[in-house]
């Protein structure tokens, strides 16, 4: 680790997506306009698969590398150079992110496929291609990005492309309220994934090594034991705390996942590729890159798995009522995300590795699949109107059916083997809790997916004849992506067998560089390595799956039992929680936006009417002030002057009469008072 | 004293003068006549001065007869200027009344 | 090039004789000369920036004559990292300016005139060196201002221009009195702000108190800072769209520039001991308190004005830091933060253009007839919000950053007003751009060729800042880190934490 491979290569898996975008954006409606959307879609396609292309030349140059020199470091420039924070544009390639960057681009390539016919009478269609090339271009930097900021940039990215993509139809405000909801509930979950950066920055930067180069932090990371950090934490729980509250909020894990379910609104393919296959998956993801400092919090591992699990649990059970086609599949994902978070909660870093891949592949499938059926359906996603599909839609059923086993756990399919690992790791390190919430989430998840299985393939179609007449099977391009996908989900659970099968698991071997700091090889050797136990817990999940697949077969296929009557059960309570997810959006609407909304508004008046207030009261006082002096100096000053003037001339009125002209007249004037002095004179001196 | 004569007797005519100027200029209408008047007013004070001269200090002291034709000079300048105004006058109005030249008149 | 200060500050001067020389009614004219002189300043602030030597903390162009001898007056002009990087910022914003007073319609004459006066002023405080001529820009700046809100302003345009003349009037005395103070009471008489700053320690404490108080209220009025910001969104909502962009693009930085300046460099005991209160409290207060006001405004262009206000918080709330990377990031905030919500005005102006009224919820699904507009929007709105990759990303990660160390709940508070930011900005987005389109507004005209001229190059500055800020921050850093050592040097004892 110490010598890094330095590579000019990777850069371009991450501009070539770039490059696409920008073209798109600038020039996509100028060519779509004069060449047709082929070009678009080689534009599109052609990027993210260049891509893919030149990720899997790197895995073949990694491959040929010894296992710990497997790193590879593409560096761009100097980001910034401030107060100690040195960062660079820098990708570095490690075995966990050419895992991620295959999946991006693989599983990524194909939706980008499947979009060409499933997009097609779109105006715009361009914008469409724009916006998928960008969040792959946001996804790989969130992944290959060497430093955490690098990293952060992209997990706002994608933040962006998902709002914009959820919003993609912007002529119904519902698409763009889920748009709104998704980006600022990641946001919340943002402030804790920054805050946590921000503290963990000071805290390297008090033992001397300040830092955010991920495999600096690696180094330094012991050096943080100990350190007391903030709420009373020591440092390094809080800062995974935090760094885990971010995934929450990408990831959809309670209680930040009520953004996943509306985000449905977006167009299927987005669905698939941003919230299913790749950027829910940015949190786990995170937890796995980050793992030498998680394994040296277990509280922070603690809380990791039980809120994977609780999610998991809850999130299946929600899925059980829903009728929206993409909405089951949606509470599937979160259930899923947190068995992956159960995963790398309880140390089992590599298997939440490897059930993110396969649940890249499988839920993709579902999805498109479901794509298939509303693109049949004319946008029909109602399950209550679709039913008996799998004659018209042989390929889409076959293929839906497969991913269907494959999440459900059936061996030898994909979910087998990762999910299984993850719930027999969460009771080898002794959450038996956490084992039974996940033991029953399997269940309950073999019976949604059934039920949306039987719903919509099987029975009688329940839509309109128009729709019956029109349904037809998914046209070339998408059908090739649900058969690649298929394939995927049934044999991708090959790289990583369960040890009680066979000793056989390249994957986690692949990946073992990535997981070797001290502090998490001691969590992985504390759990329990026994692999007949091991066997008995396989054969419980199996029972579980079968149980509920037995259940929905008796109720949604043959018709033994009745869901209505299933709903009444306990007086419907957990009927109508579970259709009303638990009532958790009105909570947040009633407990925070609403009140927000109305400090908003509070703050709003409370600035136009006392602080300006204050304001034009001070300039009315000084207005009235200025009256008053005006008044003053009208009256009182100006008075006396004017009283002065016009003393004046009235004793100049009356004074004038004395100048007769006459000189006689002043001349007498004159003797009578000279004979008047000389008489006072006269007098006085007597 | 010359030939018998006192200060007082000099001082007795001066007044007299005075006097007779006074009352020409108080009843005269005619403006030559208050001119005229004028002129012996000015005497009289000519009068004052050289007996003032003569008979007060000591008898090197010519400062009284200084002035008298210093006034001398004034009343000459005087009747100019006066002349000059009632000349004015009388083109003005056709008489030389001053009653009749009461423009100023408050 | 001789001379490069005088020249870029008076350069306007010189177009705003020309202007008024010119004949009357040739309206093309004044354009052009107007236009002329923001280029001529524009080429010269690039001249400025690549002959810049970011490796000394001297004042550098530097230009020193005697002017009132008796009182120890000089003209003496200089830039170092912190002013050349707002030079080039008010370069940058007024012909930019200029280009968007284009749809001014009435006593054109007048306006280029003014516009060119003020272009003088402001130009004029950021390369002035001696506080009296400081104070003297100050003032010039001042006057065209009114006059431009005043006249060419909106109906309450009468009430706005008082406010603001009456509101920043008062902070000039309080500034004009600690000049005084600071002249009378130093070591040397002088008004020399680098002599000033190297005789700082000559002023006792409660004597750098009071001058720091009255002198940050002063500024504090330009910023806007809380409770003193009122007057800005009524300035902003009344002035018209090229006034609205060199107000919120330049005057604002000159409080937070005055405060770096003067607070800062003179009076550094005073400002170890006060900024956390006045300068870090405040400035959170600044940033959560406007953007909860900008959530429930009506107006588009007071929706932006408080934005403004908030986000003019991380720049004080980064001085407050008294770390390298919170100072740096409070520059480079006040550059971002320029060409952001000069991008943000000329959007209002825009719209305001084609519809005449600027009522948030009168419009709706723009993004239909008007494409081209609705995404330029969309990017200046999330730049604005600090997209991750953007200019005003990078400054605000640098603010909190820095502001962590010293007050973590300051810091908590400020990066999660993003979330608020976000919420206020993205509804508005909605309610204007977004859902059915309003059938009034089918018809309008998307961006015209000069709209788009103005602000692709104000777009291209905001990525290219993004992904490399190295590009102002190499300006900045050694001016900054100098000042930030010059006020930690006097630190007695251990500044006053809030937690």
């Amino acid at each position: 680790m110490e010598h890094p491979v330095t590579t000019d290569l990777v850069r371009w898996i991450v501009l070539l997506p770039l490059l696409g975008a920008a073209i798109n954006f600038l020039f996509g409606a100028t060519l779509q306009k004069r060449f047709g959307k082929r070009v678009i879609s080689f534009l599109g396609c052609g990027a993210v698969l260049a891509a893919f292309a030149i990720a899997l030349y790197t895995l073949f140059a990694m491959l040929a590398l010894a296992p710990d020199r497997r790193f590879m470091l593409d560096d761009l420039w100097r980001w910034f150079d401030v107060g100690g924070l040195k960062l660079d544009i820098a990708f570095w390639l490690d075995p966990l992110s050419i895992v991620m960057v295959l999946i991006i681009t693989g599983v990524g390539g194909l939706i980008h496929i499947y979009s060409t016919d499933y997009m097609h009478d779109d105006a715009s269609y361009w914008r469409f291609f724009g916006w998928l090339n960008l969040f792959t271009f946001a996804m790989l930097v969130l992944v290959l990005g060497d430093n955490l900021w690098l990293m952060f940039v992209g997990w706002e990215g994608v933040g962006l492309c998902s709002f914009a993509l959820i919003g993609f139809w912007y002529t119904d405000l519902v698409n763009t309220n889920a748009g709104n909801k998704a980006f600022i509930v990641n946001r919340i979950g943002d402030l804790a994934f920054v805050v946590a950066i921000y503290a963990l920055f000071a805290g390297l930067g008090a033992v001397g090594h300040p830092t955010l180069v991920i495999r600096e932090v690696a180094r330094y990371a012991p050096a943080l034991a100990g350190a007391r950090g903030y709420l009373g934490l020591p440092m390094v729980t809080f800062v995974t705390l935090m760094l885990f509250l971010g995934a929450t909020g990408k990831s959809a894990q309670i209680p930040l996942h009520v953004w996943l379910p509306d985000a449905m609104a977006g167009p299927t393919p987005v669905s698939a590729l941003i919230h299913a296959a790749t950027m829910v998956t940015a949190g786990v993801y995170m937890v796995a890159r980050l793992n030498f400092l998680y394994s040296m919090a277990p509280a922070t591992m603690l809380v990791v798995a039980t809120v994977g699990a609780l999610t998991a649990f809850l999130a299946a059970t929600v899925g059980v009522t829903q009728t929206d086609i993409k909405r089951v599949l949606a509470y599937s994902t979160i259930s899923q995300l947190g068995y992956m978070f159960v995963g790398v909660g309880v140390g089992a870093y590599a298997a939440g590795v490897f059930h993110l891949m396969t649940h890249a592949f499988f839920k993709a499938c579902l999805f498109l699949g479901a794509g298939s059926v509303i693109h049949a359906l004319g946008g029909e996603q109602d399950m209550r109107k679709m039913g008996a599909l799998r004659h018209k839609m042989p390929l889409t059923f076959v293929t839906f059916f497969a991913a269907t086993l494959a999440i459900c756990g059936v061996p030898p399919f994909a979910g087998f083997m990762s999910k299984d690992e993850i719930i027999w790791r969460a009771y080898a390190h002794g959450h038996f809790v956490i084992w039974a919430l996940l033991w029953a989430g399997a269940g309950v998840t073999a019976f949604y997916m059934f039920r949306q299985v039987y719903m919509t393939f099987f029975g009688d179609f329940r839509g309109t004849p128009e729709q019956d007449h029109h349904v037809h099977e998914a046209p070339s391009a998408m059908a090739f992506v649900l058969v690649a996908l298929a394939i995927l989900s049934t044999v991708g659970g090959f790289a990583m067998l369960p040890g009680f099968i066979a000793p056989f698991a390249p994957f986690e071997r692949f990946l073992d560089p990535v997981f070797n700091s001290d502090a998490t090889r001691q969590v992985f050797a504390s759990g329990l390595h026994d692999r007949s136990l091991e066997t008995l817990f396989a054969g419980l999940s199996l029972l579980a799956v079968a149980a509920g697949w037995l259940l929905a077969d008796l109720t949604y296929r043959q018709g033994v039992l009745s869901a209505a009557r299933m709903s009444e059960f306990a007086g419907g309570v957990f009927y109508r929680l579970s259709f009303g997810k638990y009532r958790i959006d009105e909570f947040y609407r009633a407990a925070f936006l609403a009140p927000y909304l109305k400090l908003a508004n509070a703050a709003a008046w409370f600035d136009g009417h006392i602080i300006d207030g204050v304001v034009n009261f001070a300039a009315s006082m000084t207005v009235v002030g200025a009256w008053l002096a005006g008044l003053f100096d009208s009256y009182i000053v100006d008075g006396l002057v004017n009283f002065t003037s016009k003393a004046t001339l009235a004793a100049g009125g009356r004074l004038r009469r004395l100048q007769t002209g006459s000189i006689n007249g002043y001349l007498y004037g004159i003797l009578a008072a000279v004979m008047v002095i000389l008489l006072v004179r006269a007098i006085a001196r007597v | 004293m010359v030939n018998g004569l006192t200060l007082n007797d000099f001082l007795i005519l001066g007044l007299a003068v005075f006097l007779l100027g006074v009352y020409c200029v108080l009843t005269r209408r005619n403006a030559i006549g208050i001119l005229m008047g004028i002129e012996l007013i000015l005497n009289a004070a000519n009068i004052n001065y050289i007996a003032f001269s003569f008979f007060g200090g000591g008898g090197a002291n010519y400062d009284g007869q200084v002035f008298a034709i210093f006034v001398i000079m004034l009343a000459a300048a005087e009747a100019v200027i006066g002349l000059a105004i009632i000349l004015a006058i009388y083109q003005n109005l056709r008489t030389i009344d001053v009653g009749a030249a009461e423009t100023l008149s408050g | 090039m001789a001379h490069p200060l005088t020249l870029i500050t008076f350069i306007p001067l010189i177009g705003m004789i020309l202007i008024l020389a010119a004949p009357a009614g040739l309206v093309r004219w004044y354009k052009w000369i107007a236009v002329a002189s923001a280029a001529a300043q524009l080429v010269i602030a690039a001249w400025l920036y690549t002959n810049f030597n970011t490796g000394t903390v001297a004042m550098q162009f530097t230009e020193r004559y005697s002017w009132i001898g008796a009182y120890h007056i000089y003209y003496f002009m200089g830039v170092d990292g912190i002013s050349i990087s707002m030079v080039l910022l008010t370069a940058l914003i007024c012909f930019i300016a200029v280009f968007s007073s284009f749809s001014i319609d009435r006593a054109e004459k007048g306006y280029y005139a003014l516009l060119m006066l003020l272009d003088t002023g402001m130009m004029g405080v950021f390369v002035a060196l001696d506080f009296f001529l400081f104070y003297i820009f100050w003032e010039v700046m001042l006057l065209p201002m009114y006059f431009l809100i005043g006249i060419w302003g909106g109906p309450r345009r009468e009430y706005a221009a008082i406010k603001f003349f009456l509101y920043t009037l008062l902070g000039s005395v309080l500034i004009l009195l600690a000049m005084l103070a600071l002249y009378y009471y130093g070591a040397v008489p002088t008004f020399d702000m680098t002599q000033l700053a190297a005789h700082s320690s000559s002023y006792t404490i409660g004597f750098q108190r009071i001058v720091w108080i009255a002198l940050f209220i002063g500024f504090a009025i330009k910023i806007p800072a809380f409770p003193f910001h009122t007057w800005l969104p009524d300035a902003h909502v009344e002035a018209p769209t090229a006034i609205s962009v060199i107000l919120a693009g330049v005057l604002l930085k000159m409080g937070t520039y005055g405060i770096l300046r003067v607070n800062f460099a003179i009076l550094p005991a005073a400002t170890h001991e006060l900024a956390w209160l006045l300068l870090g409290l405040i400035g959170t207060i600044n940033i959560v308190y406007g953007a909860m006001c900008a959530m429930a405004q009506k107006d588009f262009k007071k929706l932006v004005a408080y934005s403004s206000i908030s986000h003019m918080g991380y720049v004080m709330l980064g001085l407050a830091s008294f770390t390298a990377a919170g100072i740096n990031g409070a520059v480079l905030q006040m550059f971002n933060h320029g060409t952001i919500t000069a991008m943000l005005f000329l959007l209002v102006g825009v719209i305001y253009d084609r519809t005449h009224h600027r009522e948030i919820d009168g419009f709706g699904g723009l993004a239909q007839s008007m494409p081209i507009y609705a995404g330029i929007t969309g990017f200046a709105f999330f730049a604005a919000l600090g997209l991750p990759g953007l200019s005003a990303f990078i400054s605000e990660v640098l603010v909190l950053i820095g502001a962590w160390q010293l007050h973590p709940i300051m810091t908590t508070l400020g990066a999660a007003t993003a979330i608020l930011t976000a919420g206020y900005l993205l509804w508005c987005f909605q309610r204007i751009y977004l859902g059915p389109l309003n059938e009034k507004y089918a018809a309008l005209p998307d961006l015209s060729a000069r709209e788009i001229f103005m602000l692709l190059p104000l777009a291209a500055i905001v990525i290219m800042l993004g992904v490399y800020p190295h590009a102002i921050l190499v300006l900045l850093n050694t001016s900054l880190v100098h000042l930030n050592q010059g006020v930690l040097a006097v630190a007695t004892g251990p500044a006053l934490p809030l937690h």
